[in-house]
């Protein structure tokens, strides 16, 4: 019994890399071309804005809850992005920083009301996009020519989103998953109850999450308008269903504060990908939203399997 | 006894109510340095209610508590007690299952960070877990929602002893051995017994007499939420304990004998194997009996309800069930009444299926069905349509009674009814169940209060998931039960 | 103790008269401001709007209603998938609405099945499932519709605008489905059944009802509402587009928030939906007259459910 235990439990946390390395070979397969420093830079030029957003939205679900204003959110800071922080570095820094305090301020309000977290940040997306649609009614803007650059950044041997995705994933990983504050933030996913026995604010603990979240979309919304070069407020409304998605292809458990801040980098890969793979099997771009939901209703179909086998 | 030693708490006066019941009395205990104290009583004595006062979960209504001296009744919380060295395991668990056994050990430990942290609290729980459960197969890496229950429960364990910056001076362990094998059991008592030894306090509460007696220096008995008895261990035997536990009213129980005494004939209404029975025992209950579920709380009685309650619209079962069963709640607002809805809709909404008529509910039916109903279970209240939660607790009771006995059911499932019921109420539902059982009802009992059993017919005694002892209505007394309720075997 | 029955009661029915007396002080104000001109065609054409959020956010409303956690993600997709086929069957002839009509229904019901097979099948939640069955159904949509307008049967263009006395006909449908479903949530097995599972689904269970059926009816009932509103809208606005349904999403939720239903479970308030769509609906418009811009309408939308739920939502569970 106890190996058919063990295997479920690795096959269980294997599952992204596998879900992005199936993915990575059929694409291969059918376009070995894409095989090239040229190719996997352009097929994956979107995966570190989208892996950004998703780490915030991985944040939130550790504690059991579910941003659905994430994509607003990041439309709102490329909209400050290509403006006030391109014309006014100073102000529109502090204008990101206030965002991320409304962020923790979210999480305030929801734990000491007590409030479904899907209906307050819904709200708030109205709110985000409301004031993304002030600033820039049009799109347009200018991105500041620091993140422009970072984002261009050619590296020998490896594409930079690789190398960026890696970064963002260790350094989350080595956050969350292995410093001791990490082991409080994820624990309060797990038994908020014996973390309060423990003498743990969970109030504390909610406004740190939501504000990480805050900050993460900051980072997403920013190397979003370093891509694009100009800003929009609707730029990113899809992020908010690519953070949830890609959260949940990474291993992400809906409640208990089980998470894994690579396994979300490697589902943000995966959902990039997806499209490329459509495109290179000749499928008409139509269909890449319902792949997308193919693949996250396999994954969990595979994840129930595999929870199914792990009962017995 | 203490005298001699230093006294490490003393709680004086301890009084808490919840509501109308009285849950804890006004005790005092005192526990002394290096002293195992038992604590026994059968469910409902005030043991958890103490034990929570103590370990700072809960605020007592009056009362003292000193901690070394101390007066510190004011602000006394857990995370207080933490501070003065003091531990409580509790019986559900209070680990967080998506972190690791080490991360676990974190979270008790706010001192455990920085640079190496993750080191240290392996090696501070692993070092623990060897020194208790020597020879245990645990790593410190391990996801303890992976861990089995019995493994967790080591964990748990071995984290209240680990110390790091406040100091430890007694442990409460709730049923500690609840989910151990026979070996880790015994590690822990010989481990408990060194400890106690070297100079620590423990609180050892355990439905395993053999352990309470062989373990502690000194064993407290609790009833009706009091202390009844507070002697040396060595001057207790396992029948003066039983005894002790027990009340004197042996004369009280004669005079309510109106259940009927012998077993009905014919075929089985319900013919049920709990799911841990090791051997062939059965539970079966012939039409009009009422059958008593007894033993200590959560040991598979409920269990067995649910099992029978699921298993009744299905054919071809393992759970024969052969008319359909209603459910009356214990645990009235986790199980049973619907708080947005008003008394009548409470009390119909066991019978929609009846009072539809033309796809519509039938609403002069309903209010006829509640008013009958009321007067029957003589509901207090002005008016049926007033909400559920306007009622007190006993009158709840009776409305999820109304609930059970107004549908079609057949065969009457009661999880413990009448936990937390004034005497009055009880009185007139009892009347109400045998007049149902007269009229052909078969009724299935669970409870935790032994006086309530002289209105079956028939007992079984549950332990560990299992049925232990089965008692007819002739040979019914309050020690067998206790004796099958308590584990004998050391 | 009588008094709790009392204040009970009087919660239950304080949010409805809120939502309708906030939408007769912002009409009131945007009268007030346009010195009298244009408040008739302004409800005319918020009774036509309200209508469309109606019929989905009652769907919506069932769906919370069965308790926390439950909400139908996939209304907007579920929304163009309808209106795409529906438009594309019926091809203009008025011989084919009913047709139409049954095969927008269809819809629904494969979608709602869909939905509640995941939820049921993969154990995951309803927030997850409609999410994951939005993507696929969006997608059949997109690649169905190919982005082709197509105008809906001459009939049905007629029917869904048109007005009596100022009051659009397909409002007054509404009511009377409004008031029919009011009924089946009170006065029904099922609707009793969606209130008791959503107070509390073990005691629902332990009570004898039969808790999945419910949810299964729930999340139909949710789809083949979108399937019908998707039609409709189609006929009201010269044909289907595949990013219609986008805002019903939103506020399909929002409207039951606004209208006092308990996102908590277990109460559902259906005369307050008409309030909160009319209030949003009317907000907007006076915002407009304001000379607001639209950033300034999404923040106030925002804002207000946010407040509505801070309020009223206090102490409850979450998801």
């Amino acid at each position: 019994m106890l190996p058919v235990f063990l295997n479920a439990q690795l096959l269980r946390s294997a599952l992204p890399a596998l879900s992005l390395g199936v993915l990575l070979v059929a694409i291969f397969i059918i376009q070995p071309n894409a095989m090239s420093y040229f190719g996997l830079n352009l097929m994956l030029q979107y995966a570190v804005p989208i892996a950004l957003a998703t780490l915030a939205q991985m944040f939130v679900i550790t504690v059991n809850d579910l941003d659905l204003s994430i994509g607003a959110f990041v439309g709102l800071v490329a909209c400050i992005g290509a403006t006030y922080l391109h014309d006014t570095p100073g102000l529109g820094l502090l204008m990101l920083a206030g965002c991320i305090v409304v962020y923790a301020g979210m999480g305030a309000l929801i734990q000491l009301r007590n409030l479904p977290s899907i209906v307050v940040t819904l709200g708030m997306s109205f709110v985000w996009l409301g004031i993304a649609v002030l600033i820039l009614p049009t799109p347009g803007g200018k991105s500041p020519d620091v993140i422009k650059a970072l984002m261009a950044l050619k590296i020998p041997a490896v594409p930079f989103p690789i190398v960026a995705a890696v970064v963002i994933a260790l350094i989350v990983q080595a956050g969350l998953m292995h410093s001791s504050y990490g082991a409080v933030l994820r624990g309060a996913g797990g038994n908020p109850k014996a973390l309060a026995r423990a003498g743990w604010s969970m109030l504390q603990i909610k406004m740190a999450m939501f504000a990480l979240a805050g900050f993460f979309g900051v980072l997403s919304g920013l190397s979003l308008i370093g891509l694009t070069t100009s800003g929009d407020a609707h730029i990113a409304d899809r992020y908010t269903l690519y953070s949830i998605a890609g959260a949940i292809l990474g291993g992400a458990e809906f409640v208990g504060g089980r998470v894994s801040p690579v396994g979300a980098v490697l589902g943000a890969l995966t959902l990039t990908l997806t499209g490329s793979f459509l495109i290179f099997l000749r499928i008409s771009p139509d269909w890449q939203i319902g792949a997308q939901g193919a693949i996250l209703i396999i994954v969990l179909a595979l994840r129930a399997l595999i929870s199914r086998g792990e009962r017995r | 006894m203490t005298n001699t030693t230093e006294e490490i708490v003393n709680l004086a006066g301890v009084a808490k109510s919840y509501g109308a019941v009285r849950a804890l009395a006004g005790v005092d205990l005192v526990v002394g340095m290096g002293e195992c104290l038992g604590l026994v009583g059968h469910n409902g004595a005030g043991k958890s209610t103490l034990m929570g006062a103590l370990a700072g979960t809960l605020i007592p209504d009056r009362g003292s508590i000193a901690v070394g001296g101390v007066d510190l009744s004011e602000q006394y919380s857990v995370v207080v007690a933490h501070h003065h060295g003091i531990r409580c395991v509790f019986q559900e668990l209070s680990l967080c299952p998506n972190l690791t056994v080490a991360e676990n050990a974190r979270i008790f430990h706010r001192t455990l960070k920085g640079f190496g942290w993750k080191k240290r609290a392996a090696k501070l729980i692993q070092d623990k877990l060897d020194e208790i459960f020597p020879g245990h197969d645990i790593l410190a890496g391990d996801i303890v929602g992976d861990l089995p229950i019995g493994r967790r429960q080591m964990v748990e364990i071995a984290r209240a002893f680990t110390v790091t910056d406040a100091p430890l001076r007694l442990v409460i362990l709730d049923e500690p051995t609840s989910s151990l094998d026979a070996v880790t059991a015994e590690q822990l008592l010989g481990f408990v017994r060194r400890e106690v030894q070297s100079g620590l306090s423990v609180i050892l509460i355990s439905h395993m007499l053999g352990e309470v007696l062989g373990s502690s220096s000194r064993i407290v008995v609790m009833k009706d939420g009091g202390v009844v008895a507070a002697r040396a261990a060595g001057d207790f035997t396992r029948d003066s304990l039983v005894a002790a536990m027990g009340t004197v009213a042996a004369a009280k129980s004669e005079q309510q004998i109106s259940a009927t005494g012998f077993r009905k004939s014919g075929t089985a209404m319900i013919d049920a194997r709990p799911a841990a029975q090791m051997d062939a025992r059965k539970l079966i209950a012939h039409k009009g009996e009422i059958v008593g579920l007894a033993g200590l709380a959560g040991h598979g009685q409920t269990r067995m309800l649910l099992q029978i309650f699921a298993n009744a619209k299905k054919r071809y079962t393992e759970t024969k069930v052969a008319a359909p069963v209603a459910l009356i709640a214990g645990d009235r607002q986790s199980d049973g009444i619907f708080p947005l809805w008003s008394i009548a809709e409470n009390v119909t909404v066991g019978s929609l299926g009846r009072l539809v008529k033309n796809l519509l509910v039938d609403g002069t039916a309903s209010r006829a069905m509640a008013e009958s109903w009321q007067k029957r279970m003589r509901i207090k209240t002005p008016d049926m349509d007033h909400n559920i939660l306007s009622l007190s607790g006993g009158n709840q009771q009776k409305a999820l009674f109304a609930r059970a006995l107004g549908s079609d059911a057949e065969i009457v499932l009661m999880d413990d009814p009448m936990r937390g019921v004034d005497v009055g109420t009880k009185l007139e539902v009892y009347e109400q169940v045998k007049q149902e059982a007269q009229g052909g009802r078969t009724f299935l009992w669970y409870t935790t209060e032994i006086d309530e059993l002289s209105n079956c017919d028939h007992v079984y005694v549950f332990r560990n998931g299992q049925i232990v002892d089965d008692i007819p209505r002739a040979e019914l007394t309050e020690e067998r039960v206790l004796r099958a309720s308590f584990h004998e075997a050391a | 103790m009588t008094s709790l029955g009392g204040v009970f009661y009087y919660l239950r029915t304080r949010a409805w008269i809120w939502s309708f007396v906030a939408t007769a002080m912002v009409w009131i104000a945007t009268i007030l401001f346009t010195g009298g001109h244009g408040g008739g065609q302004m409800l005319t054409a918020a009774l036509s709007f309200a209508t469309f959020t109606i019929i989905v956010g009652i769907g919506q409303m069932f769906v919370i209603t069965t308790g926390p956690g439950n909400v139908d993600l996939s209304i907007p997709a579920t929304m163009a998938l309808s209106g795409a086929i529906t438009t594309k069957i019926m091809d203009t002839q008025d011989g084919m609405i009913l047709t139409g009509f049954a095969v927008a229904l269809g819809v629904g019901l494969a979608v709602g099945l869909f939905n509640y097979g995941l939820i049921r099948l993969l154990r995951i939640p309803p927030i997850i499932a409609t999410l994951s069955a939005s993507f696929l159904v969006q997608s059949t949509a997109i690649a169905y519709g190919r982005g082709l307008r197509i105008k809906p049967p001459p009939a049905l263009a007629d029917f869904t605008t048109a007005e009596i006395g100022g009051i659009p006909i397909l409002s007054i449908c509404g009511v009377v489905f409004t008031i029919i479903m009011g009924v089946v949530l009170a006065r029904t097995f099922y609707g009793r059944s969606v209130l008791a599972v959503g107070q509390n689904m073990r005691a629902a269970w332990l009570a004898g009802i039969p808790v999945e059926r419910t949810r299964l009816v729930t999340y139909v009932l949710s789809a083949m509402l979108a399937g019908l509103s998707g039609l409709l809208l189609s006929g009201f606005s010269g044909g289907s587009s595949l990013n219609m349904g986008e805002e019903y999403l939103l506020a399909s939720i929002a409207v039951v928030v606004i209208g006092g239903t308990s996102v908590a479970g277990g109460r559902a308030n259906v005369p307050g939906i008409w309030g909160a769509a009319l209030f949003l609906y009317l907000l907007v418009t006076m915002l407009n007259t304001f000379g607001a811009s639209a950033g300034l309408r999404l923040i106030m939308t925002g804002v207000i459910i946010i407040a509505v739920i801070t309020v009223a939502g206090s102490g409850e569970q979450k998801r």
